[in-house]
C-alpha cells in the first residue's frame, strides 16, 4: 500500500482544467453510458466494502460480548470461544515488528535517497530488488523466517520474536519505499541551506531532512503496520495455531487475530463461524483505526512545498 | 586540529575535520540498505535447500509436468500442474473482474473527478487493499458463495469453488490496478488532452483514444502487479478455493492453488527434513520464481513509463 502515501503535486494540472459542460457532444448516449460505467467501477469496490462489513457484523452480532475478548479459544464451548490470546498476541507482535522494522527501514531509505550514488550498479540493484521484494508473496516470508530461526539454532518458530521477524521482513520493503518518497519530497533548498550554514551531510539529514519528512514517514509506516496486522499466511508457516494462555513476552508462544479467524472459519460448526465474524469486526476496527490515523496524519501534518 | 578558544589565530583551519562517528553512521545506514539484498539471498537459500532435497527424490520433470498431485496418498505423485491450474484459474477470474473495474475507477479519478473528489475517494478505494485477506476469505465462504452465487445468480457451485475465491481476489486487487493506472494517466501531459479536445473530441473519446494509449505502459504495469498480487495471495484461496487438487476448466468446482496448498499443509505437523516438509518449499520455490518473473516484467514496464515523459 505504499502508493497510498504518494501525494503527487499535481495541483498545477487539475483534471478539472478541461472545459466542462454545456456542449451537446458530451451528452450523447455513449458518453453517458461510459460515465455511468466509470461511476459503477468506482463505487463497486466501495459497495463491496460496506456489504462486507455489514454482513460480517450481522453474522457476528450474537457474540459482541465481553467473553469474546476475555475468553480463550475453546473446543468444549465453541459458543464461548474468545480472542484473548490472539488479541494480546497481535499487540505483542505489532510492537515487536515495529521496533525491528521501522528503524532499519528508515535508515535504508535515508541512505538510498540521500547518500547512495544511483549511477552505481549495486545501488540500482538494490532499487530493483526492493521493488521485487515488495511484491513477493507473504507466505514466502514465513519460509524465510523459519530459515532465519534455524540459523540461530531455534526449532521453535511459533514465538513472538520469529513471527515479528517474518512480518518485519515482509513490511521492510514497503517502509523503505514509502519513506523514500517522503524524503524525496523534501525540497533541495532545505538541504542546501543547512549545508551552507556548515552542517555536515549527516547533520543535515538528521536535523533537517528526516524531521521534515516525519509526517510522510509515519503515514507509510502506519499503513505498512496495518498490512502486517492482517497477515496470517506467514504465521501459519511458523506453526502458529491456537494457544490457551496469554502471551507475555517476545519469547512467548502466541497466536494472532488473523490466524485465529482462519482457524475458526475453517471449522464446520456454526458457533465458530459466528465467533470468526465477531473477531473479524475486532480486527477490522484495528485496521480501520490505523488507516484512519494514517490518513489523518497525511491530511493534517503533511507539508506541501 | 581545531583552534581552541584560547588561541587567537588569524588563519582559521578550514580543513574538513575527520568525523569518525559520522563514518560509522554512514556505514550503519549502508548496512540497512544492504539488508534488503540479504533478504532476497535469504529467501533463495531458504527455499532452495529444502527444495533441492525434494528434487533429489522427485525429478524436476515429474514435478513441473506431472498432472497428479497426491503428496499424502498412496501411490504418491508430485505433479504440480493441478495446483498451477488452480492458481491460474483463480487469478484469471480475479483479473476479469479487477481490470475493467480498476481501469474504470482510474479513468474516473484521473479524467473526470475534481481534485477534491479524488482526494476523498482514493483513500476509501485503497482501503479495499487494506482489508486483511483472511477477511476476504471469510466473506467469499460466507457471503459470495451462498448468497451472491447460489441465491442471487443461481450458479450451481460447491461449498468451496474457484469462482468465489477469484471474485474475492479480484475485489482485493482493484485498488492495486486503479491506483497505479491513475498515476500513469495523471502523468499524461495536459497538452495531449487539450489537443484532442481542440480537434473536437469529447471527454470520452479523449480518455479512451488519447489518455489511455499514452499511459498504456503504466497501465500494463498496474495490471501485471495486480496479477502478481493475485498469484501470491494465500488466505482467500486457502479458505474459499478448497483443498482438493483439481485439474479442470470448471470454475464452479473447488481447486487447490499453490499458496492454498502451502497454507493448508503448513497448518499441520511437519517434521523438518521430511518429504512433506520439503514439498512445501518446492512449491514455495515455484511460486517465488513465477512471481519473480511477473514482477520483473512489471518493473520493466514502469521503467518504460518513466522514460516517456
Amino acid at each position: 500500500m505504499a502508493h497510498l502515501t504518494q501525494e503527487p503535486t499535481r495541483d498545477e494540472t487539475p483534471s478539472s482544467g478541461l472545459p466542462r459542460g454545456g456542449r451537446s457532444h458530451e451528452r450523447n448516449v455513449a458518453s453517458l453510458l461510459f460515465l455511468g460505467g466509470l461511476w459503477f467501477s468506482l463505487f463497486f469496490g466501495i459497495v463491496v466494502l460496506v456489504v462486507l462489513i455489514a454482513t460480517t457484523a450481522i453474522d457476528g452480532s450474537a457474540r459482541f460480548d465481553s467473553e469474546l475478548v476475555t475468553n480463550y479459544d475453546s473446543t468444549l464451548f465453541p459458543d464461548a470461544a474468545g480472542v484473548r490470546a490472539a488479541l494480546v498476541g497481535t499487540l505483542w507482535l505489532m510492537v515487536t515488528t515495529a521496533v525491528m522494522a521501522v528503524p532499519i527501514g528508515i535508515a535504508a531509505a535515508v541512505y538510498l535517497e540521500e547518500f547512495a550514488d544511483n549511477r552505481r550498479w549495486y545501488n540500482r540493484l538494490i532499487e530493483v530488488n526492493l521493488q521485487n521484494l515488495a511484491a513477493v508473496p507473504s507466505v514466502i516470508y514465513g519460509m524465510l523466517a523459519v530459515a532465519v530461526a534455524a540459523l540461530f539454532g531455534s526449532d521453535t518458530t511459533n514465538i513472538v520474536l520469529v513471527g515479528a521477524v517474518a512480518l518485519g521482513l515482509l513490511i521492510l520493503p514497503v517502509i523503505i519505499i514509502s519513506t523514500r518518497e517522503a524524503v524525496r519530497a523534501v525540497p533541495r533548498e532545505i538541504r542546501e541551506g543547512s549545508l551552507a550554514l556548515g552542517a555536515t551531510p549527516i547533520q543535515t539529514t538528521w536535523r533537517q531532512v528526516v524531521p521534515s519528512a516525519i509526517p510522510g514517514i509515519s503515514t507509510g509506516t502506519i499503513l505498512a503496520l496495518s498490512r502486517a496486522i492482517g497477515e496470517a499466511a506467514p504465521l501459519l508457516l511458523l506453526g502458529v495455531g491456537t494457544i490457551l494462555f496469554t502471551p507475555n513476552g517476545i519469547m512467548s508462544g502466541f497466536t494472532a487475530m488473523p490466524v485465529q479467524i482462519y482457524k475458526w472459519t475453517a471449522q464446520s460448526q456454526e458457533e465458530y463461524k459466528i465467533a470468526a465474524a465477531a473477531a473479524i469486526i475486532v480486527l477490522m476496527a484495528m485496521v480501520l483505526a490505523l488507516n484512519g490515523l494514517a490518513i489523518y496524519i497525511r491530511n493534517h501534518f503533511q507539508r506541501r512545498w | 586540529m581545531s583552534s581552541g578558544p584560547g588561541t587567537t589565530s588569524l588563519t582559521a583551519d578550514l580543513r574538513v575535520r575527520a568525523r569518525p562517528a559520522e563514518r560509522l553512521i554512514l556505514g550503519l545506514l549502508q548496512l540497512s540498505a544492504l539488508l534488503s539484498v540479504l533478504i532476497t539471498v535469504g529467501i533463495v537459500v531458504a527455499l532452495l535447500r529444502p527444495a533441492l532435497d525434494f528434487f533429489a527424490e522427485v525429478s524436476v520433470i515429474d514435478f513441473v509436468f506431472g498432472t497428479s498431485w497426491r503428496p499424502n496418498l498412496s501411490p504418491v505423485s508430485y505433479g504440480v500442474l493441478p495446483l498451477v491450474a488452480g492458481t491460474f484459474m483463480t487469478t484469471a477470474i480475479a483479473l476479469v473482474l479487477a481490470v475493467p473495474l480498476g481501469l474504470g475507477a482510474a479513468m474516473y479519478l484521473s479524467e473526470y473527478a475534481t481534485e477534491r473528489t479524488r482526494r476523498r475517494l482514493k483513500p476509501v478505494l485503497e482501503l479495499l487493499a487494506g482489508v486483511p485477506s483472511v477477511v476476504y476469505g471469510f466473506f467469499a465462504l460466507q457471503f459470495i458463495t451462498p448468497t451472491v452465487l447460489q441465491s442471487w445468480l443461481g450458479v450451481n457451485v460447491g461449498f468451496t469453488n474457484a469462482l468465489a475465491a477469484g471474485i474475492a481476489l479480484g475485489v482485493m486487487i482493484i485498488p492495486t490496478v486503479a491506483s497505479l493506472s491513475e498515476d500513469a494517466m495523471s502523468a499524461v501531459p495536459q497538452a495531449l488532452r487539450q489537443g484532442s479536445l481542440a480537434m473536437g473530441a469529447n471527454r470520452m473519446q479523449t480518455t479512451l483514444r488519447v489518455v489511455v494509449p499514452a499511459a498504456i505502459s503504466g497501465i500494463s504495469a498496474a495490471v501485471v502487479l495486480g496479477l502478481s498480487r493475485a498469484v501470491g495471495e494465500t488466505m482467500i484461496v486457502a479458505l474459499a478455493s478448497g483443498a482438493r487438487p483439481n485439474l479442470t476448466g470448471d470454475f464452479r468446482e473447488g481447486m487447490q492453488t499453490m499458496t492454498g496448498y502451502i497454507a493448508q499443509t503448513a497448518g499441520g505437523e511437519n517434521i523438518v527434513g521430511s518429504v512433506s516438509y520439503n514439498t512445501l518449499f518446492a512449491v514455495g520455490l515455484l511460486l517465488f520464481v513465477i512471481t519473480l518473473v511477473i514482477n520483473i516484467i512489471s518493473i520493466a514496464l514502469v521503467r518504460r513509463l518513466r522514460e516517456e515523459y
